[in-house]
Order: C-alpha cells, then sequence, then structure tokens
C-alpha cells in the first residue's frame, strides 16, 4: 500500500539524477519519515503499553496455556494438542457451543429487526418529546450494567415475579412457571435478557444510520406513490446496510461471548440447559483448575468467533461498495 | 491533506505497527517458559510429609507478646469469625485481626492463589484435598500434639486429615475446625401443629405421611434450594442413603478409598425415595430456580413446612423465629434405626506462607477451649465446638432450636453417622455431577438410576484424570 503511495507522491525524482543520489535520497526519505513517525508513536505509546500488557500478552499466554496441563498453581506438563483433541471429542464442552450458536437468535436477529423497526418509527416523530421519550426507554438497557440488569431480570421472572403476576392477571395461569428455572424455557428466557438490552444498541445505530438519508429521497418517493412500508423497504433499508452489518456483527459476538448474564441469572442451569462457552471456560479456569483445558476452550471460542464474523464483515463491506 | 503528510503517516503507521509486533513478540517470548515451572518427574515424595509444610518443633506455643497482626480470609455473612476474632483481641490486646471476607463460592476459587501469593495466615478452606497436596497449606500435626488435638475424638479432625495420595480421611492434619455442623430437617412449629406433627416422625414412613397431609392441606412440604450452581437436593438425597444404608461406605467414597461406589443398591433406594418425594410434589415446584437465601427467605416467612440445613442457621433461626422452629435427624427406616447426617467441621486452615502460623495455630486452639470462646460458637455460630467430648457447654435455652441441633449431634455421634458432604468428593464433582443430575431429575429429565450411574461415572473420570 505504501508503495503505491510512494509512486503517486508529487516528488518525482528528475531524470538527471544518478542512481547513488536516488539511493541517498530515499535513505533521508525514510529518515524523515521515521522522525515524523515519532511524535506519533509517542502519542500512542501509553495506550499501545496497556494494549500490549494487559490483551497481547494475555492472549499469547492463554495461547502457550492451551498447550500445558497445569493447575493455575505447581508446575506444568507439556501436552501438545491433547487438550484441543478433547474439545472436539468431549460432548460436555460441545453443549455450551450449541447453546451460544441458539442464543445469537436471541441477542442478535431479535434485537436487530426490533431497532430497524423502531428506529424506523422514532424518526418519523422527528425531534419531538416522544421520539427524544422513546429513544431514551429504548437506550436505557445499554446503560445499565449487564449484572444489574441480570438481577432485574430474575427477579421478574421469579416464580412471583411481575411476568407471573401479569399473566395470572389475564388469566394465563396455566403458563406461569419459573421461567429461568424450566429446561425448556431457562435459554430463551435468558435470551429475552440478552434482547432486551441489545435493542437499544442496534436502535441508536439505525438511528445514525437514517439521520444521513437524503431527505429528498423520502420525497421522491412519495411523489412517486410509495407507502410508508415501500418507503422502509426501498428507501430506509439499504441506506443503513452498512449499520446493520455493524449491528449484527457486534450483537452476534456477544451473543457467542455471552457471559455475565448467565452467570447472574442460571450459572448455567438447570442441568446444563444454558451453559455457554464463556461460562464453561470459567468453571474449567476457577473450579476445575484446569487452567490448559480452559485456556484450549478460550483460545478455540475466539476462532470460533472470528470465523462466524468474518464472512459476515465481508457480506457488509461488499454489499455497501456495490 | 497533502501527499507528503499522507505519506508520513503511513510510514509512521509501519512504524508503530513494527514496534507493535516487536513488543508483542518480545513478551511472548518473556512468557514462554512452562507456567508455573516445568513438572520434575524425579522429584522423589518425602517420607515424611506430602509434600506440605512442616510446622517447627513447638514446646509451648502461643502469640508473640510484642503487636502482631493476624491475616484472616474468611467466609461472609456468618458473623462467627468476627466475634471470636474480637473476643480473642479482648484477651490478648497485642493481637489484632485483619479480616478479609468474601462469598464461599469466591473463596473456592480465590483458594490457591491467595494461599501461595499472599502471606494470610488463616483461612476458611473449601474442599482442601487439592491445597493440601500442592503444599499450600501447613502440616498441623505439631500443634496437634502440642496443644491435645489428638486427644479429642478422631471423627472430628478425620476429615481434614489428607495423605499423600490426594486422599482424605488419614495421613496428616492439615486444617482445624471452628466448631461442627450437622444437617437434618428443620420444621415450623405452627404449620407442623396444623398437619397434626407433634413430635418429629420417628421413622422415615411417618415422615412421608406428614408430607402428604401437608400436600392435602395446600401446604408446600417442602422448600429447597436447587437453582443456579446449587444443587440443594443433596442434602435430603444424602440423609436418605445414610438411612438405608451405612454412612461409612459414603464416607469412603468421599475420600476416594479405592473402589468405593456411589452406585449401589442401597442409594439407589434412597435417590428413588428422593423421585418419590419428587413426583408427589412434596417439593415446592419451582425449586430448579431457587437458592439459599430465597429458601430461606420463604421459610422464616412460614411459606414451607419444612427445610433440609444445617445447624449453622440454627443461632440465625432462634433470632428470627424464637421458639418457632424444630429440628430432626432424617428418621430412619424402622423406629430406633440406623440414621446418619452430613457433619463437617467449619474448617480453617493456616497457610504454609503464614507470618505468624503460631499465633493463628494458639487461636484455633484457645477457640476450642476457651469458655467465652465456646459460648460464642454455640450462642452465635448454633453449631457443637471442637474439642474433648468432656468440655464445657454453655447453657442453652431449651426450646431454642440451637438446643435441639446440639442434642441431634449427640444421637449421630452415638450412631456414629457422621458424614462429610458428598458435594465435597472431588472439587468439581458438586458443580459438574450432582446439580445438574438432580436438576435434571426435578425437570423428569433424569432417573434415580441414571443420576447415580451419571455421578459415579464422572466421579471415576475426574480421580482418574
Amino acid at each position: 500500500m505504501a508503495s503505491t503511495w510512494r509512486t503517486s507522491t508529487g516528488t518525482t525524482v528528475p531524470a538527471e539524477e544518478s542512481s547513488g543520489d536516488i539511493r541517498s535520497r530515499r535513505r533521508a526519505d525514510r529518515a524523515r519519515r521515521l522522525r515524523a513517525g515519532l511524535p506519533g508513536l509517542a502519542l500512542v505509546a501509553p495506550a499501545l503499553f496497556f494494549y500490549a500488557v494487559f490483551v497481547l500478552r494475555p492472549l499469547a499466554a492463554t495461547v502457550q496455556y492451551s498447550f500445558y496441563e497445569w493447575d493455575g498453581i505447581g508446575p506444568s506438563t507439556w501436552v501438545g494438542v491433547d487438550n484441543y483433541v478433547r474439545l472436539f471429542t468431549d460432548p460436555e464442552l460441545i453443549g455450551p457451543i450449541v447453546n451460544a450458536f441458539q442464543l445469537i437468535l436471541y441477542f442478535s436477529i431479535i434485537p436487530v429487526i426490533f431497532g430497524v423497526i423502531s428506529a424506523a418509527i422514532i424518526r418519523k416523530f422527528g425531534s419531538s418529546k416522544l421520539a427524544l421519550a422513546s429513544r431514551t426507554v429504548l437506550f436505557l438497557p445499554q446503560v445499565i450494567p449487564l449484572v444489574a440488569a441480570g438481577i432485574m431480570w430474575t427477579w421478574i421472572m421469579a416464580t412471583n415475579g411481575v411476568l407471573n403476576q401479569g399473566l395470572a392477571l389475564v388469566g394465563l395461569d396455566g403458563v406461569t412457571r419459573a421461567w429461568l428455572g424450566d429446561f425448556d424455557t431457562a435459554l430463551p428466557a435468558v435470551g429475552v435478557i440478552g434482547a432486551w438490552v441489545n435493542v437499544g444498541l442496534c436502535m441508536l445505530l439505525m438511528l445514525a444510520g437514517m439521520t444521513k438519508i437524503d431527505p429528498a429521497l423520502y420525497e421522491a418517493a412519495r411523489l412517486d406513490g410509495a407507502g410508508a412500508i415501500r418507503e422502509f423497504v426501498s428507501v430506509t433499508l439499504p441506506a443503513v446496510r452498512q449499520e446493520l452489518g455493524v449491528a449484527i456483527i457486534i450483537t452476534v459476538i456477544s451473543a457467542l461471548r455471552s457471559f455475565d448474564i448467565i452467570f447472574i441469572s442460571t450459572q448455567g442451569g438447570p442441568g446444563n440447559s444454558t451453559l455457554v462457552p464463556g461460562l464453561e471456560i470459567y468453571y474449567l479456569a476457577f473450579f476445575s483448575r484446569e487452567i490448559g483445558q480452559a485456556s484450549a476452550l478460550a483460545v478455540a471460542l475466539t476462532a470460533l468467533v472470528l470465523i462466524v464474523v468474518l464472512p459476515l464483515n465481508r457480506l457488509t463491506r461488499t454489499e455497501s461498495t456495490s | 491533506m497533502s501527499q507528503t503528510s499522507v505519506n508520513h503517516r503511513a510510514a509512521g503507521r509501519r512504524v508503530v505497527s513494527s514496534v507493535a509486533l516487536g513488543l508483542a513478540g518480545a513478551l511472548a517470548l518473556a512468557a514462554c517458559s512452562p507456567p508455573g515451572g516445568e513438572a520434575e518427574p524425579t522429584a522423589e515424595p518425602d517420607a515424611t510429609s506430602t509434600g506440605g509444610a512442616t510446622a517447627a518443633p513447638v514446646g509451648d506455643v502461643s502469640c508473640p507478646a510484642e503487636d502482631t497482626t493476624i491475616k484472616a480470609y474468611v467466609e461472609t455473612g456468618f458473623p462467627i469469625f468476627a466475634e471470636l476474632a474480637a473476643e480473642f483481641e479482648n484477651q490478648y490486646p497485642n493481637v489484632t485481626f485483619d479480616i478479609r471476607e468474601d462469598q464461599f463460592a469466591v473463596i473456592t476459587q480465590n483458594a490457591p492463589r491467595t494461599l501461595a501469593d499472599s502471606d494470610t495466615d488463616i483461612m476458611r478452606l473449601p474442599q482442601m484435598s487439592d491445597l493440601a497436596s500442592q503444599g499450600l497449606l501447613l502440616d498441623l500435626d505439631e500443634y496437634a500434639a502440642a496443644f491435645g488435638w489428638d486427644q479429642w475424638p478422631s471423627s472430628q479432625l478425620e476429615q481434614l486429615r489428607v495423605d499423600v495420595e490426594g486422599r482424605r480421611g488419614d495421613g496428616p492434619l492439615y486444617g482445624m475446625g471452628l466448631n461442627f455442623s450437622m444437617t437434618g430437617v428443620f420444621y415450623n412449629k405452627a404449620l407442623a401443629e396444623q398437619i397434626g406433627m407433634t413430635e418429629p416422625p420417628a421413622t422415615l414412613a411417618e415422615f412421608d405421611e406428614y408430607l402428604q397431609v401437608a400436600k392435602d392441606a395446600g401446604l408446600t412440604p417442602i422448600n429447597q434450594f436447587n437453582g443456579g450452581a446449587t444443587g440443594g437436593l443433596a442434602f435430603p438425597l444424602q440423609g436418605l442413603m445414610a438411612s438405608y444404608g451405612p454412612p461409612s461406605d459414603i464416607n469412603s467414597w468421599i475420600y476416594l478409598q479405592d473402589g468405593a461406589t456411589i452406585d449401589t443398591d442401597t442409594n439407589l433406594q434412597a435417590a428413588e425415595h428422593l423421585a418419590g418425594w419428587i413426583d408427589s410434589g412434596y417439593f415446592a415446584e419451582d425449586i430448579n430456580s431457587i437458592d439459599y437465601s430465597q429458601m430461606m427467605s420463604r421459610f422464616i416467612g412460614g411459606e414451607s413446612v419444612f427445610i433440609f440445613n444445617g445447624d449453622w442457621e440454627s443461632g440465625n433461626l432462634d433470632t428470627q423465629m424464637p421458639g418457632e422452629v424444630g429440628f430432626f435427624l432424617m428418621p430412619p427406616l424402622e423406629e430406633g434405626g440406623q440414621l446418619g447426617a452430613m457433619s463437617a467441621p467449619l474448617t480453617y486452615g493456616i497457610s504454609a506462607n503464614a507470618g505468624n502460623p503460631d499465633c493463628a495455630a494458639f487461636f484455633l486452639d484457645w477457640v476450642a477451649t476457651d469458655e467465652t470462646a465456646r459460648t460464642i460458637t454455640v450462642e452465635v455460630g448454633g453449631s457443637h465446638p471442637m474439642g474433648p467430648v468432656d468440655a464445657f457447654m454453655p447453657e442453652v435455652d431449651p426450646s431454642s432450636v440451637t438446643a435441639q441441633t446440639l442434642a441431634a449431634g449427640a444421637t449421630v455421634g452415638e450412631n456414629n453417622g457422621s458424614m462429610d458432604f458428598i458435594a465435597n468428593a472431588t472439587g468439581e464433582i458438586y458443580a459438574k455431577s450432582w446439580t445438574p443430575n438432580l436438576q435434571k431429575m426435578v425437570a423428569g429429565e433424569q432417573t434415580a438410576a441414571g443420576m447415580l450411574e451419571s455421578v459415579q461415572a464422572d466421579y471415576l473420570e475426574q480421580i482418574g484424570g
């Protein structure tokens, strides 16, 4: 990339200069660039230092640990890829991954759809007080710490919580249950908490995307006789394609690496029905004290997130340039 | 924006990225030695110890005369340690306690690192066989000899001994109890009267009848925590196991003795009995979503007749519902027959890195022998103090539940029915096996036989690997 910049610069080399001059000139160029880069480097150095110490180093250490059998305290034993082999052969370690993929529905698909629709509606209200109020209400879950959200929802979904009280009030006593303690409903119930949290983010991203749409497009569409739905499908949706991509990527990642909400509300129970990889890594590392196995699962989870997200990333990129 | 500035920026970016790469590489290289050091296959086990540090030979162990600070790491929510420490400071003014508190689950995770990296003197211990075999705990045998702990009933300290192979029940002493607690059935006296239960059931069949009467009367017979990562049905299950079969077999399983199995005929009968209670609807419908504190608040609020719990709540219940709570052990099959209870010392250990091990050991001995300390143990903790059989016991109000739990403790002792908790067999047997299986059983997705089979399979895998 840098070479194309160099050829396109205005500082072309005069034809009469000798090759030795060119070399020395290049060297001088390089030195100058380095000097010019130094202040920049100095500016990013503090951040870079923390990034290296708190992100890169742990990342490298995790990869290293994954090849050992280690209890976190005593001496360790090199086991090669054994920990990775167990990931693919132990059904107990595959269940959580399946659960994580199911959570994508709740953490990603539902909030994105709901976010687009609510943003489109809020945009219609323009800058009225109603728009401001609904924006605030929908975004609030993003501001609340996930732990608080988890605690709040466990109360709501408890046997005598607001949800069941509401259902009983309208005569639906038959469906009331301990939502987080039932094998059939625990995972969807946890998903609902995630959806509630992620809707605000999706809506805000969509709103940001929609504000940059030229109002003339809507006017033209209306002149052509388009209704509200036609307008949404033909004008709004294509314009926010890129924001849509970002929202999907962020929420899919949050589904795959989910931990906080589940740790607070169900701790993986009942009977492993809400166990996800993040929680399993935590249990392996801090309860079973199998640091190596936990690290291997963590590396695999990172790889899995990349495998799922990179194609999504490419998809939105090509769509936005086409 | 001029082309040159773009040029510079690109170059700068290259410099930055190469520096970043170099830094990451250097850090990665620095991390390349095996974590925690290489295992040394040649290291021969010391014949005299299991690798744990050994206390220096002691003559007259006590706290130093100069000002001393004891660093303690204890469980939050139970005031007993703080009260004992305050009284000790009172009697020995030159000693100060620096107490850090955490939830038990947090202590469980932190224990190895805290013991390895800090100079904590005295610490509440989770399942301790790993900690002992890793050499993180002080071998207390010398202190036991110096203070005469070895003259106490051996069952009190048996669970705190760990041998070279990491099996418990025998070997050097690595911990000491503040008291020893015991589990059984608490009942709400007013509700019990409603179902015609004026005194505790003498047999299991009689207990079943009361449960059915309570159910028919529209009451919730039992509330039991079984949600999240806490399979509280292990309490009644183990109680039933001791009614059906010998408690000593269960202990051998917990202590990882060779050939021990949980999947026996009598344990199957016990598990099936529990499954019968579930099917009959004796438990609250939502037990798979309730936690320990919810169970307690429901019981205190009069929402269930029974709970299965331990005498660590006796003091609390005597304060919250004075005179209204009764206690009995899980009844035997036949009147006067064999019974048992989970009974375990409230385990504290001294770190191998402790700064004041002598003073910490002196404190533990003081807790078991000082009359004021024993009074605090009973009144605040609600459980039986450690120590010799004929040691001082404080007066207890006979109508209190504390009096009943203390009496039950004596019954268990006479019956040789004391067992460690089945959740303590290995570090992960509770979270990985008992809890999910018990929760599945409540949901009708696991049978009694299937549960025992599955737990035994996990057990073998865990102790083998």
